[in-house]
């Protein structure tokens, strides 16, 4: 602080106090529409903002799916949490697997077609799945991998922005360390394992905040490589519940919209300073 | 920066960097280069026959008015989320870097809808403008303003905007705050002896130093624009009412999933493929070099 203003400290918390708030409320209101009935919801105008007695209910249905009084039903919210979950650690622990590997080839080695190698990798930013998901379609389906894990994860798991990060970590790491591993006779492997991995921790765990929350928020693959329903992760439950239904639960939606929510922001919550070191390094 | 050290093998460093590589070709190169393929064939509903029609796809593409359309619809999406997402997050950013007491709390508060999926951020936003009950398009109608997002383009168009600057703020917020945080106090304080007013202070020197900053988030939030609001379209308008929401990314699902059409569709991606290049480009030659003033 440079000078006291206390005019412009109050408009300062107004302005951030604001901010929260409506950043808070769809979530509050998500919140309150979960503890209430669909009836409730439909018939009062405006949705009440207090808290219902459905609470239980609306979880229930939303976890473990159920006949509801309108005539549809629900489908079980557990087994896509599951999906969610394994999906994103699978991306995570992959792209940063991976990385680390190509990372540390491109840095401790010199071998034919490295610079073609680095570019191959680097034209991999300007290709996002959105733009080839037709063709990448149909190599998917032709490799079987339609419907599984393997199908989920592994086009989405090659990240040039991991290997970057990682890259430009290496290039930090002092050269007495690999001389020093040298001459007490590791080897390669011997010193990526014991040496370049410990240091890479941090680097590591602000990775993984971010994949994490990539991997758990993917829509538009698992909506194409998934017409199975025990395939489908917990987002893709969302869109399945508010389409094609005559009549919307909204309680349900909102409560499988809270549990889908909840895990990665759970993530930055709790990993705060890796989640915002993850961000800048791997963004720059 | 080059390692002196470093070790010798002809095959280890090709084994590390195989699963990259292979994850690469089949997933990435390959059906890149089936787009460019496709986008030059014309295929029957059927696949039994193919056709070389060179650029006929991009000449029915491009004279098609729906397409255009899409172009236009996504130019205006991306320019308002933008715009908006950049300013909002601008005053919160510059506000928190204010304040002393409270700042990680304001922080912690405003980061966390990076964490929301764009499909929820739809959805979420879908049930405060749903008519007659959602409590935003109650308020509205209390005003006398009559909402529908299924009828009128202006509105479905707002409600995207509005779930995608939403979800995206926290991004914003945090970016410009690590880049107020990276001015030096000190030329701060010289110009506050020189008098000059707090007002005066941003415009002159905390906005031209953020330049760089603003200038990556322009970028970022078009790619993310373009990109990464497939979810909140697809949950909140599903591209209507009619065609006026659908961006080009939910035009070459739409074509290509539901329509069948993969010419079409290839060629779509061909054009956006080109479009992420450009802005690849845009983000490396002058973000890495460091916009300066």
């Amino acid at each position: 602080m440079i000078e006291r203003r206390p005019v412009l400290d109050f408009v300062s918390h107004a302005v951030l106090i604001l901010g929260v708030v409506i950043v808070a409320f769809p979530v509050y209101l998500a919140f309150i529409a979960s503890t209430q009935t669909a009836r409730e919801i439909a018939t009062s105008h405006p949705m009440s903002l207090l808290p219902g007695g459905n609470l239980i209910n609306s979880y229930q249905l939303a976890l473990w799916g159920g006949k509801v009084e309108g005539g549809g039903t629900i489908a079980a919210g557990w087994p896509m949490l599951w999906t969610s979950f394994v999906m994103a650690m699978v991306i995570a622990l992959g792209k940063i697997a991976i990385s680390l590997l190509s990372a540390f080839a491109l840095v401790y080695f010199r071998f034919p077609f490295r610079g073609l190698v680095f570019w191959l990798i680097f034209i991999t930013l300007m290709l996002p799945v959105e733009v080839r998901i037709g063709p990448t379609y149909q190599v998917i389906s032709d490799l079987k991998m339609l419907n599984s894990y393997a199908g989920l994860t592994v086009p989405l798991i090659a990240s040039a922005t991991a290997t970057f990060l990682f890259r430009q970590f290496f290039l930090t790491v002092p050269d007495e360390l690999a001389e020093a591993a040298r001459i007490d006779g590791a080897g390669p492997m011997r010193f990526f394992k014991d040496i370049l991995l410990p240091l890479s921790k941090t680097s590591m765990a602000a990775l993984f905040v971010i994949q994490f929350i990539y991997g758990w928020n993917q829509y538009l693959w698992p909506l194409i490589v998934t017409t199975s329903e025990d395939m489908y992760p917990i987002v893709l439950g969302i869109k399945r519940a508010i389409f094609g239904e005559i009549y919307v639960e909204w309680n349900v939606v909102m409560a499988t919209a809270i549990l889908a929510m909840l895990p990665p922001a759970l993530v930055v919550m709790l990993m705060q300073k890796w989640f915002v070191k993850g961000l800048v390094d791997t963004e720059k | 920066m080059e390692k002196r050290v470093r070790f010798k093998s002809a095959w280890l460093p090709w084994l590390l960097i195989a699963p990259q590589m292979a994850i690469v070709l089949v997933f990435f190169f390959w059906p890149a280069a089936q787009a460019l393929y496709q986008s030059v064939l014309q295929e029957d509903a059927f696949g039994t026959s193919r056709e070389f029609v060179g650029l006929a796809n991009f000449e029915r593409l491009f004279s098609d008015p729906g397409y255009l359309a899409s172009f236009r619809i996504t130019a205006l999406f991306s320019a308002l989320v933008a715009v908006i997402g950049i300013s909002v997050a601008l005053v919160l950013a510059v506000m928190a870097n204010r304040v002393v007491r409270g700042a990680t709390v304001y922080k912690t508060l405003l980061i966390w809808p990076y964490a929301v999926a764009p499909v929820v951020a739809g959805v979420l936003w879908l049930m405060m403008f749903a008519s007659p009950w959602g409590v935003v398009s109650y308020a509205l109608q209390a005003m006398g303003f009559q909402w529908n997002h299924l009828l009128n383009p202006n509105h479905a168009m707002a409600l995207i905007v509005i779930a995608a600057v939403w979800k995206q703020i926290s991004y914003n917020f945090l970016f410009f705050l690590a880049g107020l945080q990276s001015i030096p106090n000190a030329v701060i304080e010289a110009a506050t002896i020189d008098g000059a007013s707090p007002w005066r202070r941003f415009w002159t020197i905390v906005f031209p130093l953020l330049s760089p900053t603003t200038f990556f988030l322009l970028v970022m939030n078009v790619i993310y624009a373009f990109f990464d609001t497939f979810a909140i379209v697809d949950a909140a308008t599903h591209g209507g009412p009619g065609k006026d929401t659908a961006i080009l990314v939910y035009k070459v699902y739409y074509d290509g999933f539901k329509a069948l059409d993969m010419g079409g569709s290839a060629a779509q991606s061909v054009v956006l493929m080109a479009i992420v290049i450009v802005l690849t480009v845009f983000q490396f030659r002058f973000v890495e070099k460091k916009v300066q003033y």
